[in-house]
């Protein structure tokens, strides 16, 4: 670069500014601040955050606070309580049975990863944890919808019983595949949204059939 | 010799680029009466002419050879490098999905549909459909076999979702890489002028498995014959898009080890439909006997009991 060969720092310009860098600007990781807190505002807010999405999940709009801040402590609790409330059926024969515990769980995570990972490679641009917080969280319908089916067969079983679980089931399956397809749907690249849409269509749909086909012993 | 000369030819790329700018000079080579490379569409009676058209005649294979050599250059640790199975769009994907399901005699799926763009996408979900429908179908038509049955219990038989997933992965994936062993060792002991990769091999396994999805579902109605006429239908069906697919890359081999191949392989695809119906589905005509007992207390499905003796 012959143009800098004869740029030269002259001995008398005196060097100013600080060195060290401002601690405790605006970053958003606001680690430090909520370090001292106590651990019931800590526990608080993120029940709070938890609670908002519940929210969001029920009156589906495409709001991006789902997709920005994502925690997996809705899926969670949301896949423990499904995966509980499938025990108890039929549970004595060892062959023929409902679901096992471990087998919902590995299908709501495993089934969710995979997803994920489909949309991933057909070029969505949504990240990994996020895609799985909405799936999980839009799990929550069918929650619902198994905790309406254990209270209607707690009344006993038969046609109507079955005719009004058919009824919850598949309204709360249609919600769940709505709701994430609402927010999941921008992400993906418009001429490949069917091949996004349709595996998140069959996981909620094997969601369903386990619950719908849970018959207390 | 000269079509063996001029395959041998083929190999290198600056003497495709030749070929391709040629098309002409190979194909009066190759075939002992003289077809034009422009007669694709005529009724040709052997379907193997217009594939060896379609493959050699035309410069559209050879450029997308070269294409398909150059198109997944990212290392395998990459992402990128498994984005390359999932480049499809969806008219791309239903239409692999209407080929397999009407085969039309004398097309190669493979070449017609697939043309050197394999995808993952299609063999992976149309299996995990395939074996949530037989699970779940099985599961439906049970109950509709035994509903009227005193004696009967409804089970969700959620342990055969374990088995049909086994079973249906382990066909679609072992079975095209026992077959792309066999045509490469085939391959090194004769020229053969058709060669599959491995993609595209579950590629069209994955797709010719499309036909059972509707068959499962049907499959629910308990009549033995209605069940074994839907099972021949699509049998065929799907048979039919392996052989047009397959035989012309065994044709050019021993004529026995040729027909032993296809036949291997039908008899695998039926032996997977016939498998799928005897385990997953009860026979409609299976009644069991009802235990004569002394008249007990039958507890019925609505919680209130059945006292058959006066009160």
């Amino acid at each position: 670069f012959p143009g800098l060969a004869d740029v030269s720092i002259s001995q008398d310009i005196p060097v100013e500014g600080e060195i060290t860098v401002p601690v405790g600007s605006h970053s958003p990781d606001e680690d430090y601040s909520t370090l001292d807190e106590p651990v019931k505002d800590t526990i608080l807010r993120d029940l709070k955050a938890v609670g908002k999405k519940f929210v969001h999940v029920m009156y589906p709009k495409k709001s991006s606070a789902l997709l920005r801040d994502w925690d997996l402590w809705g899926p969670l609790v949301l896949c423990v309580s499904l995966a509980l409330m499938l025990q108890g059926g039929s549970a004595d024969s060892k062959d023929d049975g409902g679901p096992q515990f471990a087998e919902v769980f590995v299908i709501i995570w495993f089934g969710a990863v995979v997803i994920t990972l489909n949309s991933k490679l057909l070029g969505g641009t949504i990240s990994f944890f996020q895609s799985l917080c909405v799936l999980g969280y839009c799990v929550m319908p069918l929650t619902v919808a198994m905790l309406v089916c254990r209270l209607v067969l707690l009344a006993g079983g038969g046609t109507i019983s079955f005719i009004i679980r058919l009824i919850v089931v598949g309204a709360m399956f249609g919600w769940s595949t709505l709701a994430s397809t609402a927010f999941l749907a921008d992400s993906q690249p418009p001429n490949r949204k069917a091949l996004v849409v349709y595996p998140i269509f069959l996981f909620y749909f094997v969601i369903s059939w386990m619950i719908l086909t849970f018959t207390p012993q | 010799i000269a079509c063996l000369v001029m395959y041998f030819f083929a190999e290198f790329d600056d003497a495709a680029n030749l070929l391709a700018a040629n098309p002409d000079a190979t194909t009066i080579s190759i075939d002992e009466p003289v077809e034009t490379p422009k007669n694709q569409h005529s009724r040709l009676p052997e379907p193997g002419r217009e594939e060896d058209d379609e493959l050699l005649g035309t410069d559209d294979s050879d450029k997308t050879e070269l294409l398909a050599g150059q198109k997944k250059s990212a290392p395998f640790w990459t992402f990128e490098y498994y984005q390359t199975f999932f480049d499809v769009d969806t008219y791309q994907v239903l239409d692999r999905i209407k080929g397999s399901v009407f085969p039309v005699p004398g097309k190669n799926f493979v070449r017609l549909y697939i043309r050197s763009n394999p995808d993952l996408y299609g063999p992976f979900w149309i299996c995990a459909t395939l074996v949530f429908t037989i699970a779940v179908s099985g599961n439906l038509s049970n109950f509709f076999i035994h509903l009227g049955k005193p004696t009967y219990h409804y089970v969700p038989e959620f342990r055969k979702v374990s088995i049909a997933a086994t079973t249906i992965y382990a066909y679609a994936w072992l079975v095209p890489l026992a077959l792309w062993g066999f045509l490469m060792w085939r391959n090194s002991k004769v020229m053969n002028i058709v060669s599959y990769s491995f993609l595209e091999i579950v590629c069209v396994y994955g797709y010719s498995l499309f036909i059972y999805i509707p068959t499962a579902i049907l499959w629910i109605i308990p009549q033995k014959v209605v069940r074994w006429v839907l099972m021949v239908f699509s049998l065929c069906l799907s048979g039919s898009v392996l052989v047009m697919t397959f035989w012309p890359a065994v044709r050019d081999d021993n004529r026995r080890i040729a027909v032993a191949t296809v036949a291997t392989i039908l008899l695998l695809h039926a032996l997977l439909a016939v498998g799928c119906l005897a385990y997953f589905f009860d026979a409609p005509e299976l009644d069991l006997p009802a235990p004569v007992l002394p008249e007990p207390i039958i507890p019925a499905h609505n919680g209130t009991t059945i006292v058959t003796k006066s009160h």
